[in-house]
């Protein structure tokens, strides 16, 4: 027998496996397709204040080995969330959630996390800081270390749950935003949310995505994920759930032995939405065929 | 409902330009309606390809879809015998409308194979299905004879009148009478010409831009006069009132 749990800021989960924000919804058409307790845990769609369209269509777009996404955080908005999503998940779920959570200026944050500290169902807090600041000139909160250091400041005192800064890659030094998080007393670091990218239509000879770029993610971008987790991982002093690009459980355990201490799935899901239930049922056999007995004892071993 | 399983292609053939038949055996009970459609994994390619179920029995599913890019280039190659790993029972698909008699089943290009279906189901449930069927040019017509076959009256078009009526599928409609009801699928434009040229109600099938094709991603999402709506789940198919132009 091997060992797959590990923990979280004290929450132990059965497995690292964690479907990524925004490729998983609220859970609910994955559990059509199998029971979703068998996942370590599982992050909910990125939330904000006021329920949120999103971007025009076309929001995807492929690459060869990943795709394009420009849904632009359509969701119902936290009081939905609180009243609606969550009051649904538990008749699907008997675990706690993370809650991805964004906004588009402190205020925001500070207002979406305070309520949703207060939800049990809620094992951790997920702050997405790559929302445009609306205050600051539309950059992303998460390219500006004094931006993530304030909000996750600001929440931090509004919270009691565990939270983890969700970073964006998309910068030239994640490191450097990496501390700025833990400086402002994040619990954790979530990492890397999807790269800047763009396809062109040779038809129209116009950007497939309706809003011209989108975040690209998919096993393409795995190298370059992996080479981030190492480098925030072994730089600062709090967990960090590594993800992009990550399909199989050679992927989790790769993740894991470059720092992370749980591993998300995103677009794997999309395309076989069996993605994490087979990597959750692969991972013993791979960990005994690599000489593994227990997860904790990779976690940074590179 | 919808499913994954292992599909075997039965048959791949061309049917008309660029366009292709291909039949597939395997589990077919999570299809429960015309206008649904299965989300096809092609090796080699990351994401699915979408494509609506023209007809189906207890084991096989006919799919005619377009050579458009690379993905469709590989499923042209395919031959009898080749394993594919699909999604079923996508989609809400249309409705066989109450007390509708006299329905017109109109087409455009790809848009036609689900109105097969459609026009198969509509016979079952007791009505008389006129169809339109409006295509580019003469080497693009397909099908005309198998909707005949249902017994159906069927009017083709194409646009510049190499083959049967010259001009768009509403150029037909003008000049019928009496029919009750519509159900299409076909390009944009043709959809907003056909709710411009009918008094009656209907329902249109819609395309969009797909990430997972099961309600996941968000990715195909519209707005519509009774909320948002996700065109893989909550679609594909719209009745008339609710859509926003």
């Amino acid at each position: 027998m091997v060992n797959t749990k590990v923990t979280l800021s004290g929450w132990e989960l059965d497995n690292p496996v964690i479907p990524a924000s925004g490729t998983f919804n609220f859970g609910k058409e994955f559990a059509d397709f199998y029971d979703i307790n068998i996942l370590g845990t599982f992050s909910f769609k990125g939330t904000t204040k006021e329920p949120k369209f999103g971007n025009p269509t076309p929001r995807i777009a492929e690459t060869p080995m990943g795709m394009i996404n420009s849904v632009g955080l359509q969701n119902p908005g936290i009081h939905a969330v609180i009243e609606h999503e969550l009051p649904e998940l538990k008749k699907i779920f008997n675990k706690k959630v993370i809650a991805n959570i964004s906004g588009y200026s402190v205020e925001e944050y500070v207002y979406n996390c305070q309520l949703i500290d207060k939800e049990d169902q809620v094992g951790i807090i997920e702050v997405n800081v790559s929302c445009p600041n609306v205050h600051g000139g539309g950059m992303a909160f998460g390219t500006d270390p004094k931006n993530v250091y304030e909000v996750t400041k600001a929440v931090k005192a509004v919270t009691t749950k565990p939270v983890y800064i969700k970073l964006s890659p998309n910068v030239t030094d994640i490191v450097e935003i990496a501390k700025a998080a833990e400086a402002g007393g994040a619990d954790g670091i979530s990492m890397i949310n999807t790269l800047l990218g763009m396809r062109i239509d040779l038809k129209t000879k116009k950007p497939i995505i309706a809003n011209k770029m989108g975040g690209f993610s998919g096993p393409a971008i795995f190298p370059v994920a992996l080479r981030m987790v190492y480098q925030v991982s072994h730089a600062v002093n709090i967990p960090v759930i590594g993800m992009g690009g990550v399909s199989s459980a050679e992927d989790v355990i790769e993740m894991m032995m470059a720092g992370a201490t749980a591993v998300q799935v995103g677009a794997a899901n999309l395309v076989n939405p069996y993605a994490c239930k087979e990597i959750i049922e692969d991972l013993p056999r791979v960990m005994e065929k690599y000489g593994i007995k227990d997860l904790n004892d990779i976690i940074g071993i590179a | 409902m919808y499913k994954r399983d292992i599909y075997t292609v039965l048959e791949n053939k061309k049917i008309a330009k660029d366009v292709f038949l291909m039949v597939l055996e395997g589990d077919t009970q999570y299809i429960t309606a015309p206008g649904q459609f299965i989300n096809i994994l092609v090796e080699g390619f990351y994401l699915r390809r979408p494509i609506s179920i023209c007809d189906w029995d207890d084991k096989t599913i006919t799919i005619i879809y377009k050579v458009v890019g690379k993905g469709t280039e590989a499923m042209a190659e395919m031959t009898a015998g080749k394993k594919l790993d699909i999604l079923t029972g996508l989609g809400n698909g249309f409705t066989a409308q109450e007390g509708s008699t006299k329905p017109l089943v109109i087409g455009g290009g790809v848009g036609a194979p689900p109105m097969y279906g459609v026009a198969k189901h509509l016979i079952e449930k007791g009505a008389k299905p006129t169809v339109i069927l409006g295509f580019t040019s003469k080497d693009d017509v397909f099908y005309e004879e198998e909707f005949k076959a249902l017994g159906c009256d069927v009017y083709v078009t194409t646009n510049d009148g190499s083959y049967g009526t010259k001009g768009f599928v509403t150029d037909v409609i003008k000049t019928l009478e009496g029919y009750d009801y519509f159900y299409t699928c076909g390009p944009l434009p043709m959809l907003k010409a056909i709710a411009g040229a009918t008094e009656c109600s209907g329902q249109l099938s819609f395309e969009e831009r797909m990430g997972c094709g099961f309600g996941g991603c968000m990715g195909c999402s519209c707005k519509t006069l009774t909320g948002n709506k996700r065109i893989c789940t909550e679609g594909p198919v719209l009745v008339k009132e609710e859509i926003i132009w």
